[in-house]
């Protein structure tokens, strides 16, 4: 039951299976949570909205059409209540693409490059190193931290497009953002990861 | 007039790090793309940069789901056993 799409378990929990919920509920689970707690305060209230999510889903079940795959659809859901939620939490109005992502945020830091903007100090070697740890299993935690480090709005567009696998269009439809704030959010997060990743097992070349 | 294009001199390695996830999302325009693609060509620093963002993305894509805890799982199920109980349609 961990294999079939997740058209194929819809369908299944449509007919009463609770077996191909379970299963859908693991599948999507951790990356529902990762993206809750990017906007709610704390990780209680971030299972909390994942479960009223699900209720959700159970209730609208029915009215979902097929449009747009599950995964966006379920994402929406939990955008929506998780903003709600995070907006009841810290008494602040909820906002979607009417906050500008707005300021510069240099991919590299000035510093590194010289007055004509060449590298003065480029960047260390670290893809040789990584494969290696990444085999050994040692990698893992030291992305999920770097993830987790990331400034929120960086960090939902980044854990979707690049974790969950969605499409920019998907990833804009979730979070309700432009194609070019989503572009800016995705350059900076991949970015200040890619810097992390540097500092953390870069080697001067 | 003369086209401010032709004012543009060659992309220097600050603008160039700038452009990487224009140009993994195919969304520089071609003469943009173009002359990201010259600077590569000649500049090793901003190849191995952009196979670094390359790698970094095909990393985050490695990480795996952490699964529910068995007491989690209890509880989703148990919300659905609720669910059906409440569901008129059945």
């Amino acid at each position: 039951m961990d294999s079939g799409t997740d058209a194929q378990l819809l369908t299944a929990l449509r007919a009463g299976d609770e077996r191909a919920f379970v299963t859908l509920v693991r599948r999507h689970h951790d990356a529902m949570l990762r993206l809750a707690s990017s906007f709610v305060p704390n990780v209680a209230v971030a299972e909390e909205v994942v479960q009223d999510t699900w209720v959700g889903v159970l209730r609208g079940i029915d009215g979902f059409e097929g449009r747009s795959s599950f995964r966006t659809w379920l994402f929406r859901i939990l955008v929506n209540r998780a903003r709600t939620a995070g907006a009841r939490e810290r008494r602040t109005i909820a906002v979607g693409d009417t906050e500008a992502v707005s300021g510069t945020e240099a991919a590299v830091a000035a510093s590194r490059f010289d007055g004509g903007g060449s590298w003065a100090s480029p960047p260390e070697r670290w893809i040789e190193e990584v494969e290696d740890r990444l085999e050994a299993g040692k990698l893992a935690g030291f992305l999920r931290t770097a993830i987790g480090d990331l400034p929120e709005r960086q960090r939902q567009v980044v854990t979707l497009r690049d974790i969950e696998g969605l499409t920019s269009e998907e990833v804009c439809s979730v979070l309700e953002i432009s194609e070019s704030n989503q572009r800016v959010l995705l350059h900076r997060g991949r970015s200040r990861l890619r810097q992390a990743i540097e500092t953390g097992f870069g080697r001067p070349s | 007039m003369m086209r401010l294009r032709l004012w543009r001199r060659d992309l220097v390695c600050q603008q160039a790090v700038e452009l990487v996830t224009d140009y993994l999302e195919g969304e520089l325009t071609r003469s943009d793309r173009r002359r990201y693609e010259a600077h590569l060509a000649g500049c090793p620093h901003c190849t191995e940069y952009l196979a670094q963002m390359r790698k970094t993305i095909e990393l985050t894509g490695t990480l795996t789901p952490d699964d529910l805890t068995p007491q989690m799982q209890d509880d989703f199920i148990a919300l659905y056993r609720q669910w059906r109980a409440d569901s008129p349609t059945d």
